[in-house]
């Protein structure tokens, strides 16, 4: 009985790694065409053969409790690329992705890197999410491979200059909306109900009391909540009640802001609330009662509901192919794509040079290039890679957006 | 007289089972080492398996110390990964505090995972404690609980550095109240980013060695038996002198000592260390139960095996996005049921190993016959 | 005031635990296994409400029942096709492993199936809330529905062992497996009726529980789930008042600790005074002392 035990575990061990061999067998060959540009052989197969294309490696959780933003991402991102290589590519040179899974965690997210480097990877999208994103930042910036972050928002994310984020940063959007609160005087006293055990959401919220004491209003309740307690916003919407806040700010995304606004007018609380770009998508959110939202303030680079030509086209095409109206994580990687387009027309890099010099050459041009996208007109990077570009400050009314 | 000893053992390993077994599995992971090494000189090692083999220890490390709970202890512990996280923790603070003082990471890197391991053993007495008096799934609750503590109080500390020294806070970031040349350190759920990344396989495998040695060593000498002896009837132990305090002691610690070694590779293989409900939660310690369970409960080197498969397995299973973990799911329900169902092991018993092992040679050959793939 | 308040939030949130710790404890009671799918089982029934009243847009009623059925079958699905080949396996951890595995299925699936983009579940109870103390304190109405139903299916379920053929068989199996089945009882029928009511609670405390919290994903059922286990734990687990006192002290402490300690320790404090209490009390609130035979 133990032999047989064995035998289906040695059985199951060999087939792992034999797969794992096999597997490398064939990106070996890979490998050597993208990482190795002195093989003159090899890289002259390459710009012969006209199936040569630019390889981009995604990075995001499609599984587990935070995949409805690397799903979104996933999406955008092949949405991006099917429209350029339908228009021609880069000179006749087609876009490829292969987005793998990181579950949200550090660990798996460098498993997804190194996978998507056996694969050929020239440039990394992503980490989507924080925490898994300063991990493979170390990593690309080991292997000086260039990545733009969709919607990493933490300083670290893009702390070596190979690194470059497409959304805010979370300093950034604290700042911004402590600013916006005081300059157009919202509020007197001011609440934030922020999720302690998010980056995202601590990162905000930091900023935004650090910048807060400039203003004449008064922070007179931070309340935190946790990744395991994102369920009942009871206990601290009812101190926000209690200190007599008039603006709740919300630097959390609309998964918890939903039920907070939910359970808020179940205990008929209604301030004035006030949040970033993670609020996005509560009004496309299934079952939500958008009337909930009436009033709500958000500084978001991107809404779901504009009509300029570029958005509606966006979010028809989105909708027609996943069923789900696009949020802002899907804005962002839609505009990473193209950034690594522009950047690639920019510094006329081909897709036979090594991984090296592509993001030398990459990192370059970012600094020159200027891109109208979904989030933004007019998106520029500075050398610390982040983009320069303009919150729009939007209030909710009748269920829809409306600039303020 | 040294060498006379280890004569002796080698005249008495033919009769020494279980010495003879414990060599094995040291050789099994020697050669392990060896092979992907050689592969590796070879180049036939791509990055995504380079990637897995410290993660392979740290699991590796795992799931041999919290056998030694469940199986030679006989205890279930849901709070494994709260040691880990111990581990974790207290070696890249000292890493990241140090990196500056101390450049040689071949001296910064052993002092951390011992800090790491000594932390953790802490830990374990002051959780093996409660052990004393608590029985099955109520000590395994407060494990649990224990392990969720942990996690949710790293969530809430700061701690950076600035001209003034040191500063603690456990409430936010900005009550550290740091002169603008600050550092910060540990800065709440943002967790210590830029640990010095000193993990490597080698390491790794030395250390998951140590883990081997000390464990195998414990569960043959004398104090094993009297362990095992709490496990299979307390009240008999306790009657013929054994001290039940001081070994059901003595085991929480060193597993958890061996966990915070885990921790501390896990910990410098990263650029960014998170106390997320995933990495350090309920959910991770029950995922090495699973590699202990799977591998077969008091058996070392099964679940080492057991935990580098499971933790290959959805690595491998890439390829089908996001069906991947439901596929894994059902892999692991099927498995458990092969190994684990009283009407499976009857069935194994009737198709005789030889039998299949006979088989097996014929499918070799055949195989080899068609010329390999 | 301010106090009664989060008294109120406490106990609601105490009765969701109760009432998924029910369920929980019953299973364990009967089929001395920890189910971690029951969490899950609760997400799964809040879905099927979900999708048969928000999209499909039936009335809650019909909701209700679709979702108790299905989580019934489901319960015993599972049941057969995971636990029931581990029964008489040599370790009890088996089965527990396998309920992980179980649980990481329902949770892929619904992922799949559903999506992963959160859902706001619309609540299924109809009652507006009461106001006491002259307007100043208000309870709304899931806050009463979820507290009756918890204290109705904790005396009905506690009658049903008690007084029923099929409740005396569970209470014979769960002493000893071996005797009831020389007895005539059908063990195997018996411990599918154990999980057939367990799932059928879970259902009801899934519609529930998002009717008070709204946000559904396929993870939504974890966190209550393993909150519950420990509730169950707190109290003596097997012992169903236990259980529902559990609950109750459980989301009370857990809401005056954030109300008046802090919102991100909560979970800490919780955990601490758990440990506390077993230390003082091994077997829990209302646990039985079992003597150890030599």
């Amino acid at each position: 009985m133990k032999t047989m035990k064995k035998i289906a575990s040695i059985a199951l061990a060999t087939i792992m790694v034999m797969s794992m061999m096999t597997g490398c067998g064939n990106e070996a060959a890979v490998d050597s065409s993208v990482a190795d540009g002195s093989a003159a052989v090899e890289s002259s197969v390459a710009d012969e053969a006209t199936g040569a294309t630019f390889k981009i490696g995604g990075i995001g959780p499609i599984t587990g409790g935070a995949a409805v933003y690397g799903q979104a991402v996933m999406n955008a991102a092949e949405l991006a690329i099917a429209e350029i290589n339908a228009a021609g590519g880069v000179n006749g040179v087609m876009f490829e992705m292969n987005f793998q899974d990181d579950e949200h965690d550090a660990e798996k997210s460098v498993n997804a890197y190194n996978v998507v480097k056996d694969w050929g990877a020239q440039m990394i999208l992503g980490s989507v999410t924080s925490a898994p994103c300063i991990a493979v930042a170390q990593k690309t910036y080991e292997d000086n491979m260039f990545q733009i972050t969709p919607s990493g928002t933490a300083v670290d994310c893009i702390q070596y200059d190979n690194a470059f984020r497409l959304c805010f940063s979370d300093p950034n959007q604290g700042a911004a909306s402590a600013k916006y609160i005081g300059e157009n005087g919202l509020a007197e006293k001011v609440a934030v109900i922020y999720d302690s055990s998010n980056a995202y959401s601590s990162g905000i919220y930091e900023s935004f009391a650090a910048e807060a004491v400039n203003y004449d209003f008064e922070i007179v309740a931070a309340e935190a909540f946790t990744e395991d307690n994102n369920t009942d916003f009871s206990v601290q919407l009812q101190k926000a009640k209690d200190a007599e806040a008039d603006l709740v700010f919300l630097p959390i995304y609309c998964k918890e802001a939903a039920p907070l606004l939910t359970q808020a007018d179940g205990m008929g609380y209604a301030p004035k609330f006030f949040s970033c770009d993670g609020m996005d998508g509560i009004l496309a959110m299934e079952g939500f009662d958008v009337a909930l939202a009436e009033g709500v303030m958000l500084l978001t680079p991107f809404a779901a509901d504009a009509t300029d030509d570029m958005t509606v086209a966006f979010v028809t095409a989105y909708q027609e192919k996943y069923g789900d109206v696009p949020n802002q994580f899907a804005a962002d990687a839609y505009d990473t794509v193209y950034a690594f387009k522009v950047a690639i027309e920019k510094a006329g890099v081909t897709p036979d040079m090594n991984v090296s010099d592509m993001c030398e050459a990459l990192k370059a041009a970012m600094l020159e290039i200027s891109i109208d996208g979904l989030t933004g007109n007019g998106i520029t990077w500075t050398a610390d890679g982040e983009p320069n570009k303009e919150p729009k400050a939007v209030i909710i009314e009748n269920g829809a957006y409306k600039a303020m | 007289m040294k060498a006379n000893s280890i004569k002796d053992k080698f005249t008495n390993l033919k009769a020494n089972k279980p010495l003879r077994q414990d060599l094995i599995t040291y050789a099994i992971v020697i050669f392990a080492y060896l092979l992907i090494r050689i592969l590796d000189m070879a180049g036939m090692v791509n990055s995504q398996l380079n990637g897995l083999l410290v993660p392979i220890c740290v699991y590796a490390i795992l799931a041999v110390s919290l056998n030694l709970t469940v199986g030679i202890l006989g205890e279930l512990s849901l709070g494994h990964a709260g040691f880990m996280c111990v581990g974790a923790f207290t070696s890249a603070f000292f890493s990241k505090c140090m990196v500056e003082a101390i450049p040689l990471a071949i001296v910064r890197f052993p002092v951390a995972i011992l800090i790491g391991a000594v932390c953790a053993g802490l830990f374990g007495v002051l959780i093996g404690i409660p052990v004393l008096r608590l029985k099955g799934d109520y000590l395994a609750i407060v494990t649990l609980a224990f392990g969720e503590i942990i996690k949710n109080i790293i969530n809430t500390i700061n701690i950076g550095r600035d001209s003034n020294g040191l500063h603690f806070s456990m409430k936010s970031a900005m009550d550290l109240g740091m002169e603008k040349d600050g550092v910060f350190l540990i800065k709440g759920a943002m967790g210590i980013t830029g640990t010095p990344g000193d993990s490597n396989f080698t390491i790794g495998v030395i250390l998951l060695l140590i883990t081997l040695f000390v464990v195998l060593n414990m569960v043959r000498s004398r104090d094993g038996r009297a362990i095992m002896a709490i496990r299979d009837n307390v009240i008999a132990a306790e009657s013929v002198g054994i001290n039940i305090t001081k070994y059901k002691l003595l085991t929480f610690a060193i597993s958890a000592a061996l966990a915070g070694m885990a921790g501390a590779l896990y910990a410098h293989n990263l650029g960014s260390l998170t106390a997320t409900p995933k990495t350090f939660g309920y959910n991770m310690s029950i995922m090495i139960l699973v590699y202990v369970v799977l591998g077969g409960i008091g058996n070392i080197r099964g679940s080492m095996i057991a935990a580098i498969i499971l933790y290959v397995l959805p690595e491998m299973l890439r390829g089908l996005q996001t069906y991947r973990m439901l596929i894994y799911a059902v892999v692991l329900i099927v498995m458990m049921i092969y190994n684990w169902a009283p009407k499976s092991i009857a069935w194994r018993e009737t198709h005789s190993a030889k039998d299949l092992l006979a088989k097996v040679k014929g499918v070799v050959a055949s195989k080899s016959k068609k010329g390999g793939n | 005031m301010e106090f009664i308040e989060f008294l109120i939030n406490g106990v609601r949130l105490g009765s969701v635990y109760a009432l998924i710790a029910l369920g929980y404890t019953m299973v364990y009671g009967i089929a001395k296994m920890l189910n971690f799918a029951h969490g899950d089982v609760i997400m799964v029934g809040a879905f099927v409400v979900y999708t048969t009243c928000n999209t499909l847009g039936l009335p809650p009623v019909v909701g209700i029942v679709v979702a108790v059925v299905l989580c019934t079958l489901l319960g015993i699905l599972i049941e057969k096709i995971a636990y029931k080949p581990l029964r008489g396996a040599t370790s009890n951890l088996a089965v527990l492993i396998t309920a992980i595995g179980v649980s990481y299925f329902l949770q892929n699936a619904a992922l799949l199936i559903f999506g992963a983009a959160p859902k706001n579940f619309t609540s299924i109870v109809p009652y507006e809330g009461i106001q006491i103390a002259g307007g100043q304190i208000t309870i709304d109405g899931e806050t009463i529905v979820i507290i009756a139903v918890s204290i109705v299916i904790m005396i009905a379920l506690t009658v049903f062992i008690k007084k029923t053929k099929a409740g005396q068989a569970m209470l014979a199996v769960s002493e000893d497996k071996g005797a009831a089945q020389l007895m005539g009882i059908n063990v195997n029928g018996t411990i599918s009726l154990t999980f057939a009511i367990g799932s059928a609670l879970a259902a009801v405390a899934g519609m529930l529980f998002c009717s008070v919290y709204p946000g559904l994903s396929s993870t939504t059922g974890s966190m209550p789930g393993i909150k519950a286990f420990t509730a169950a734990v707190f109290g003596g687990i097997g012992s169903i008042p236990g259980a529902f006192i559990g609950g109750i002290l459980l989301g009370v402490i857990e809401n005056l600790s954030k109300a008046y300690i802090s919102t991100q320790l909560s979970d800490a404090i919780v955990f601490s005074i758990l440990i506390i209490v077993l230390l003082v009390k091994p077997t829990g609130l209302l646990g039985k002392n079992i003597q150890e035979k030599v």
